[in-house]
C-alpha cells in the first residue's frame, strides 16, 4: 500500500470566551480552551496507481487529514505512513516523492512568468536538466500551457494559472498528489481539462491521487472509490457505485407512455408530462414496481436509474449527522 | 514510469541560489522606478543625521569627538549602502506568512524556508547596490566626504556587508518565529528594533556613544550589522581591528545558525501541532 491510515485522530484546542468585559477579564488569568475533534479513528489505506475520491461537508475533516498526510499536520494519535515515510518528520525524501495542491494557493512567482518559477521549482528538488526538460515539456504539452508560460503569472485568468500551479507542482514527477479542491472557481470547460489531464498522468505515472472536491464532476469523472468522512468521522469507503445501493434508500423510475396514464399509484410523481411520467420508488420495491408497472400500464419503455450522486451525497451527510 | 535523477548537494545548492538570485534581480528591476522611490525616501533619515552632527562640528570648532563633517559624510553616506543591506524578511511579516497559507507552501517542499529567503534577499540586494551607485555619487558631489580606504579595508567592508545581512536575518528570523507560539508579539518587536537603533551605530557612530554604552554593545550583535562595516570602510580602522570585527560577524552567524535550527524544529512541531 502506498499509503496507510490506521486510527488516525487529530484534536485541536481551540480558545473559547464568553462575550463582555468580565469575561475578557477573567480570561487573563482563567484561559479556557475547547477540545475539539477534527479526525477521530479514521482508517484506510491507498494503492498504487489509485485515485480516491475524499468526500465531507465543509469542515468534515478532509484537509486536516491531507495535512496530516502531507506532513503539515501532527496527528494527536494514530499511525500514518504513505511511501513508507512517516509525513510528519518531513524527510526530504518524502517531500520529494509527493505533492499538495490546495485550490486557493499559490506557488508561483506573481510578477513573473511560469518557467522562472518552473526553474526554482528545479533547483529546489534538485532535478537534473534531462528529467526535468523532459516533465517540464510534457505537463506544457498536456496541460496546453505553451502560450502561457512565458506571460506573467498575474496577467493569466484564474484556470490558466492553476493550471501553470498543476505543472508546478508535478514538475518533481510525484508519486503520490493530494489534491485539495484542484478546480475551485474554475469554469466548466477548464474543470474537464484538468480532470483528464489527472487522468492522463495517473496512467502515464502510475501515481496514487486523493482528491477532495465539491464538484461531483470530478468525483465520477476520475474516481472509482470513494472515502466519504462527516464530523471527523469515516462514513463510507468503497466503490463509488456502491455509495448510491448503500445510501441511496429510492431509485428513479422514468416511464414512456404510449398514451396518457395516472401512474401515482406506484410511487411518488415528481414529473410528468404527458407521455413522460418519473417515480421516485423505495430501492427495495423497484424490482416489484417495475414489474407491475409493464404488466398494468402501455409502457412503450423504462429506464430505472440511481438517484444523482450529489443527491446521495446529500443523504450520506444527513444520515450521518 | 521515468525515474527522476537528482543533482548532488554542492551542485544542487550552487542551482538553487543562482535560480533565487536570478528570480529576485528579474522581479526586482521590474519593480526599479519603486526600489528607488523606496532608497531616495529612505536617505532622508541619514541626511538628517549628517546635517545635525555637521552642524554640532562646525560650532565646537570643525569636529565632534575626531569626527569632521567630511568624516560625518563618509560615515552615512556609506550608512545608506548598510541600511540597504540590513533589509530583511521582517518579523511582522510572519504572520501574515502563516495566515495566508504560504508557510504551509513551503513545508511541503523539500527546502528549509530560511534558504528562500536568504537567496531571495541577497539577489535584491544586487540590484540595490546598481541602484544605489549613483545616488552615493550625488551624495558625494553635495555632501564631500573624507573617504580613502585601503585595498584592505574594502575587501574587509565587502565581506563586512554580506556578513551584516547574514546576522541581520538570522536575528529577525529568530524573533519573527515567536509568532509561531503568540501573534501579540509586535511590541517587543518594537523594543528589539528600538534597542538596535541606539546600539548598532545607526543613530550615532558607537564612537560617540558613552563608554558604558559601547561596552554593552560589544555584548550584543547589533554593531555588527551597522557600525562595524561602516567603520570597516570609513575607518579609522586598524587591521587586527577588521580582523577581530569579521571574526565577531563569523560568531554571530554560528549563533543565529544555532539559533534558528533549535527554534525553527520547535517552532515546526508547535505549528505542525496547532495549525487548523
Amino acid at each position: 500500500m502506498v499509503i496507510t491510515v490506521e486510527q488516525l485522530n487529530k484534536t485541536f484546542e481551540v480558545p473559547e470566551r464568553d462575550p463582555g468585559l468580565k469575561a475578557a477579564f477573567s480570561s487573563l488569568f482563567n484561559r479556557k480552551t475547547r477540545s475539539v475533534e477534527a479526525v477521530a479513528d479514521v482508517n484506510f489505506s491507498v494503492a498504487k496507481g489509485e485515485i480516491v475520491g475524499f468526500l465531507g461537508p465543509n469542515g468534515a475533516g478532509k484537509t486536516t487529514t491531507l495535512k496530516m498526510l502531507s506532513g503539515l499536520l501532527h496527528p494527536t494519535s494514530g499511525r500514518v505512513e504513505v511511501l513508507g515515510h512517516v509525513p510528519n518528520k518531513r524527510e526530504r525524501e518524502y517531500l520529494s516523492r509527493m505533492t499538495l495542491v490546495m485550490g486557493n494557493r499559490n506557488q508561483l512567482q506573481w510578477d513573473l512568468p511560469a518557467l522562472d518559477s518552473f526553474e526554482l521549482t528545479r533547483a529546489i528538488y534538485r532535478l537534473q536538466e534531462g528529467a526535468f526538460l523532459e516533465q517540464r515539456d510534457e505537463l506544457i504539452e498536456l496541460l496546453d500551457l505553451a502560450d502561457l508560460v512565458n506571460k506573467p503569472v498575474r496577467q493569466l485568468s484564474l484556470g490558466e494559472r492553476m493550471k501553470a500551479e498543476i505543472a508546478n507542482s508535478l514538475l518533481h514527477r510525484p508519486a503520490v498528489l493530494f489534491l485539495d479542491e484542484p478546480t475551485l472557481g474554475l469554469d466548466v470547460t477548464m474543470q474537464r481539462r484538468i480532470r483528464g489531464f489527472l487522468a492522463d498522468y495517473n496512467a502515464r505515472h502510475g501515481a496514487s491521487i486523493m482528491l477532495t472536491s465539491h464538484y461531483m464532476a470530478d468525483i465520477e469523472a476520475l474516481c472509482h472509490r470513494v472515502i466519504v468522512i462527516h464530523e471527523g468521522q469515516l462514513l463510507f469507503d468503497g466503490a463509488l457505485s456502491a455509495l448510491s445501493q448503500r445510501f441511496a434508500a429510492q431509485k428513479t423510475i422514468v416511464v414512456t407512455l404510449a398514451e396518457p396514464a395516472d401512474l401515482g399509484a406506484y410511487g411518488e410523481v415528481v414529473d410528468e408530462s404527458p407521455t413522460t411520467v418519473t417515480l421516485r420508488v423505495s430501492r427495495d420495491d423497484t424490482a416489484a414496481v417495475t414489474g407491475r408497472l409493464l404488466a398494468e400500464q402501455p409502457v412503450s419503455d423504462l429506464t430505472v436509474v440511481d438517484p444523482p450522486i450529489d443527491d446521495v451525497i446529500e443523504s450520506v451527510f444527513e444520515a450521518g449527522a | 514510469m521515468t525515474a527522476t535523477t537528482y543533482e548532488s548537494g554542492a551542485r544542487a545548492f550552487v542551482r538553487l541560489y543562482s535560480a533565487l538570485f536570478r528570480l529576485a534581480i528579474i522581479e526586482q528591476f521590474q519593480y526599479r522606478a519603486a526600489n528607488y522611490f523606496y532608497m531616495i525616501g529612505m536617505v532622508t533619515e541619514p541626511i538628517i543625521y549628517l546635517v545635525v552632527w555637521s552642524t554640532v562640528a562646525e560650532a565646537r570648532g570643525g569636529d565632534v569627538g575626531g569626527l569632521t563633517p567630511g568624516a560625518f559624510a563618509a560615515y552615512y553616506i556609506v550608512w545608506t549602502l548598510v541600511r540597504n543591506m540590513n533589509i530583511v524578511f521582517t518579523p511582522f511579516g510572519w504572520e501574515q506568512r502563516i495566515r495566508e497559507g504560504q508557510l504551509s507552501g513551503q513545508l511541503v517542499r523539500p527546502l528549509h524556508p530560511i534558504h528562500y529567503d536568504i537567496g531571495y534577499f541577497a539577489g535584491w540586494k544586487i540590484v540595490v547596490i546598481v541602484l544605489w551607485i549613483p545616488l552615493a555619487i550625488v551624495l558625494s558631489l553635495i555632501f564631500q566626504p573624507e573617504l580613502d580606504p585601503t585595498v584592505i579595508q574594502a575587501a574587509a567592508f565587502f565581506v563586512a556587508i554580506w556578513g551584516a545581512y547574514l546576522i541581520r536575518t538570522l536575528l529577525l528570523w529568530m524573533l519573527g518565529m515567536v509568532t509561531f507560539w503568540t501573534t501579540r508579539i509586535t511590541a517587543a518587536f518594537e523594543v528589539f528594533f528600538a534597542a538596535e537603533l541606539l546600539l548598532s551605530g545607526r543613530l550615532v557612530p558607537m564612537r560617540l556613544m558613552p563608554d558604558w554604552v559601547q561596552t554593552v554593545a560589544g555584548y550584543l550583535p547589533f554593531e555588527s550589522t551597522f557600525g562595524f562595516p561602516i567603520t570597516a570602510l570609513v575607518g579609522p580602522v586598524t587591521n587586527e581591528e577588521l580582523i577581530r570585527g569579521l571574526l565577531t560577524q563569523a560568531l554571530w552567524i554560528g549563533i543565529g545558525v544555532a539559533g534558528v535550527s533549535i527554534m525553527w524544529r520547535r517552532a515546526v512541531r508547535n505549528y505542525t501541532a496547532v495549525s487548523g
